[in-house]
């Protein structure tokens, strides 16, 4: 097992080195404009452009600026470890803003599963259990709602019931949770619900099926024969096999939305990442893409390891050498 | 004497679905005594399966109709409660199915999934249930029962698997034990050893058994009667000599004749023509008459009971006795002992 951790952790830089270079590579091959006659201001002179140039480190070659993406990013910058360089838009040092950033996206991730997961996996379970019921039909109907639900559509009218109209709770934007615990509550709420929404329907169909399609194994009627109760048959057969699938969906979707939030971001006015990715993608900020790029593909690389691993607690059919 | 432990009277499983209604079980009768095994022989879709799942309690009975009696130690279980069945499953009646491989909850340890059987209906701490959950599995011949309890369904080969659900089923000391084609997924040589684990343990302990199987063979060595079904019907019951021995229904002869035999030397297998009927269109009158090579004038019309007429035992055929006895001169007699 610990080697097997070992060697999982070793592709994880693997796969933050390769995500690393086809950006770099997707950059430069595909430019939108010269970033530095972007950056050099309005009818900038050749000299302007060839000194931003210098100031952005992209007078020199390619490979060049990888080799030292990759130095700064193992070695650390002056602003610490690991070393992400400046923005080329506002020239500010990257690694405090996304860890700022990161803070933001995380609660909302977090926030956001938690309560998808305590809607989603009842849910589905309830639905299995009474399949065909009208309860069933009506919880499947509304997750193919949220399903199909587009989140900014979703987003802007949870604003204007709640905030507008209502006026129960306090418009957009964070809050940190050192500042007060109660507004950064009433600001996260209705972000955390309507990104929950969404996985909270995929969830719940996902143990839905599973839920049935344990129900007819072999073992279940087994456990019946045994003379267990109802109860128990349900609460510790089937809930054990039909839930265990769940927390691979969770890793990936968790690794996806920590770039992937966009929506939700810009929607509630969060300054996370996913927003922050979206804005440098469209400045040609190499630098700001290249942080968000390394957080998602180490998050996704090891929120799947962590996944695994948990699976093969779970289920010991499951081992790893 | 002789103790009944099951009597089921007259049972009758439908499934009404929008096809039609599929007729599994329609007029089962037999009963299982302590200390016997009953062979229960039929093909797939014949009602074995149904009928003692019937009996378990273990069918939907919302999706199902069903009539007739199983009485339990006097007790009719088609009127128990749930609560009153459960306490019967696992605790008077054990149960042991067909894929041993699929029938263990692959997550939790074989030693817990028995003592699991042994919390449900006994008060006892989970120390001395585990290691009553040893013992049940000593009994049926694993080795190192003490590491093999703490094992998971798939570190055990097919046959251990088969045994520990065995030891599962029989844990609390059941009346009798159902068996629902223990052996089919099993290897050859595996067969023999599950068969004769059943029987060895069926005498120790004094109880009855089912043996369901779609194979007379298989059941001809451990069962003391047999009982032959076809579309959800008994055709032939008796004793395992009068059945092997002076076979009446031409389904059994069927049966018989079209199963290779070691011991005596056969010039040919004759299959049974046809294959069985679809139990939302049974064929009128004796259902196994569209595939009968000595079907005659009554045999679509008038469905035959199953009684005694005159061969020795039960059997549920509009032939006269003589004329059973000759189709049995010639179609086992042709196999001639091997010298």
């Amino acid at each position: 097992m610990g080697r097997y951790i070992v060697r999982r952790l070793l592709w994880t830089v693997l796969v933050v080195v390769l995500v690393t270079l086809l950006t770099f590579v997707i950059f430069f091959v595909l430019p939108k404009g010269d970033p530095a006659t972007r950056f050099a201001g309005k009818s900038p002179t050749p000299e302007l452009i060839q000194e931003v140039k210098e100031s952005l480190g992209l007078d020199k070659s390619v490979p060049e600026q990888y080799g030292l993406f990759l130095k700064r990013l193992v070695t650390g910058d002056e602003y610490g470890w690991p070393g992400l360089g400046k923005s080329f838009q506002n020239k500010q040092p990257v690694r405090p803003e996304l860890i700022q950033r990161a803070q933001v996206t995380i609660t909302l991730i977090i926030g956001g599963a938690l309560l998808w997961l305590a809607i989603g996996i009842p849910v589905g379970v309830i639905s299995a259990l009474r399949r065909g019921s009208v309860l069933d039909r009506v919880s499947m109907g509304t997750a193919l709602f949220f399903v199909s639900a587009p989140v900014f559509w979703l987003g802007l009218l949870s604003l204007y019931v709640f905030w507008k109209q209502l006026g129960w709770l306090p418009g957009t934007g964070y809050v940190s949770f050192g500042a007060s615990p109660g507004t950064w509550f009433s600001h996260m709420l209705l972000p955390w619900m309507v990104l929950a929404l969404l996985f909270a329907a995929i969830y719940a169909r996902v143990v839905r099926g599973n839920m049935i399609d344990v129900m007819t194994e072999d073992y279940i009627r087994t456990a019946r024969a045994k003379g267990l109760s109802e109860r128990r048959v349900v609460m510790k057969h089937e809930l054990r096999t039909g839930i265990t699938p769940v927390i691979t969906l969770l890793a990936i979707d968790l690794g996806v939305l920590v770039g992937g939030t966009i929506v939700t971001e810009t929607v509630f006015n969060l300054q996370g990442l996913g927003n922050w990715l979206l804005i440098a993608a469209q400045n040609n900020d190499l630098p700001v893409t290249l942080a968000v790029t390394v957080l998602v593909a180490a998050a996704v690389s090891i929120l799947s390891l962590v996944a695994d691993i948990l699976y093969a607690v779970l289920d010991p059919r499951v081992r790893y050498q | 004497m002789s103790e009944v432990l099951l009597e089921v009277r007259d049972l009758v499983v439908h499934f009404p679905t929008p096809d039609g209604v599929v007729k599994a079980v329609d007029g089962v009768s037999f009963t299982i005594e302590r200390g016997r095994t009953l062979g229960v022989v039929g093909e797939s879709g014949s009602g074995k399966s149904i009928t003692f799942l019937t009996v378990m309690g273990l069918i939907n009975r919302k999706s199902a109709r069903v009539s007739g009696e199983v009485l339990f130690e006097g007790r009719n279980l088609l009127e128990a409660t749930t609560e009153e069945l459960r306490h019967i499953r696992g605790d008077r009646i054990g149960m042991i199915f067909q894929d041993p491989m699929t029938s263990m909850h692959p997550m939790y340890r074989v030693g817990d999934q028995i003592s699991e059987a042994i919390l449900a209906h006994r008060n006892v701490g989970k120390r001395e249930a585990g290691a009553r959950a040893v013992e049940a599995l000593r009994q049926v011949g694993i080795p190192a029962p003490e590491q093999r309890a703490r094992q998971y369904p798939h570190e055990y080969s097919g046959g251990m698997r088969q045994r520990a659900m065995i030891a599962m089923a029989l844990v609390l000391d059941p009346d009798l034990l159902i068996a629902d084609e223990p052996t089919t997924a099993l290897d050859v040589t595996v067969q023999a050893q599950i068969l004769e684990v059943i029987d060895e343990l069926k005498q120790r302990l004094n109880i009855g058994v089912a043996l369901i199987s779609h194979s007379l063979a298989t059941v001809a060595d451990v069962s003391q009667d047999v009982m032959v079904m076809y579309a959800g019907r008994p055709v032939e019951r008796g004793t395992r000599g009068e059945v092997f021995d002076a076979p009446l229904h031409p389904y059994t002869l069927g049966l018989l004749s079209s199963v290779p035999r070691v011991d005596v030397r056969v010039e040919r297998l004759v299959p049974i023509e046809g294959s069985p009927p679809s139990l939302i269109n049974v064929p009128p009158g004796c259902a196994f008459h569209p595939r009968c090579p000595y079907r005659f004038d009554p045999c679509d019309r008038d469905v035959p009971d199953l009684r005694d007429r005159g061969g020795g035992h039960d059997d549920a055929c509009h032939l006269s006795a003589e004329a059973k006895a000759a189709n049995r001169r010639e179609r086992l007699d042709m196999q001639e002992p091997v010298t």
